[in-house]
């Protein structure tokens, strides 16, 4: 299996969002920019489809379950890679979080219709290579590439 | 159908956004935001009882052509602000979902 890791090599353009915990408010505010400044590099719309899709969740994920984290989105000449990392409290069982319908959020954030258990399941569907690692304590890291 | 047509013949209320000239071609109605993301497509008349402003940034990503609010539920100003900045028409409505999906499939969106 593929460790994570950032690789740096022929990227054309770097975009860096920082995301808050427990910022409703301001959730889906990075997926959005991501999503308008990749328009305006006129990638296909099924590709911007599917960034929209990964970043949106991993944006959720950062707000409802982090302590707060990072996504960082690498624009290059075959490929977008989106870097998503935070620094807590971790997943305890990967596996079992990576199953449609399991989540942990709380009872708020499923008033809001958030916690359906879909978002990391709809991260890797939508990603051609996807890479999760996850140490208790220590954070979430994932890593996401779609090729053109 | 276009967005406009929920308004002018079957009494939809506008609630923000300009472009009512949006073909409407699918109709989805859920309220748990993932699946949303997972099931919409492009296009979309989305029929949700959420009205917080995360379903602004999901309506918008997936471009539906509209939000619609069922059974006259109040959306807060602070919404329709945010819809309106965010160029999201969001409709409102005092029709059960199961009532717009007869307006939708009879206008031919099958």
């Amino acid at each position: 299996m593929k460790k994570y890791s950032r690789s740096d090599e022929n990227v054309a353009m770097k975009l860096h969002y920082d995301v808050l915990r427990d910022d409703f408010s301001r959730a889906g505010e990075a997926s959005s920019k991501i999503k308008n400044m990749l328009r305006q590099l006129a990638i296909d719309a099924n590709i911007l489809r599917r960034i929209a899709i990964a970043t949106y969740e991993a944006e959720i994920n950062l707000v409802i379950h982090s302590y707060g984290g990072s996504i960082d989105v690498y624009i290059k000449s075959d490929c977008i890679e989106i870097y998503v990392e935070d620094s807590g409290p971790g997943i305890e069982n990967v596996e079992l979080a990576m199953t449609k319908g399991f989540s942990t959020a709380t009872n708020i954030a499923r008033e809001m219709g958030f916690g359906a258990g879909m978002g990391l399941p709809n991260m890797e569907k939508v990603s051609d290579e996807f890479i999760i690692e996850s140490e208790r304590d220590k954070g979430t890291n994932i890593k996401m590439v779609v090729n053109y | 159908m276009l967005v406009s047509e929920l308004v002018e013949k079957h009494g939809f209320k506008q609630l923000s956004g300009t472009d009512l000239n949006r073909k409407i071609s699918n109709v989805y109605s859920c309220d748990l935001l993932s699946w949303v993301m997972a099931k919409g497509k492009h296009d979309t008349a989305w029929i949700t009882v959420q009205t917080h402003n995360n379903i602004l940034a999901v309506a918008s990503l997936l471009e539906f052509a509209c939000i619609i609010i069922p059974e006259g539920i109040k959306v807060d100003q602070e919404i329709i602000d945010k819809a309106n900045e965010q160029e999201v028409v969001m409709l409102s409505s005092d029709k059960e979902s199961f009532e717009i999906f007869k307006i939708l499939y009879e206008a031919g969106i099958k």
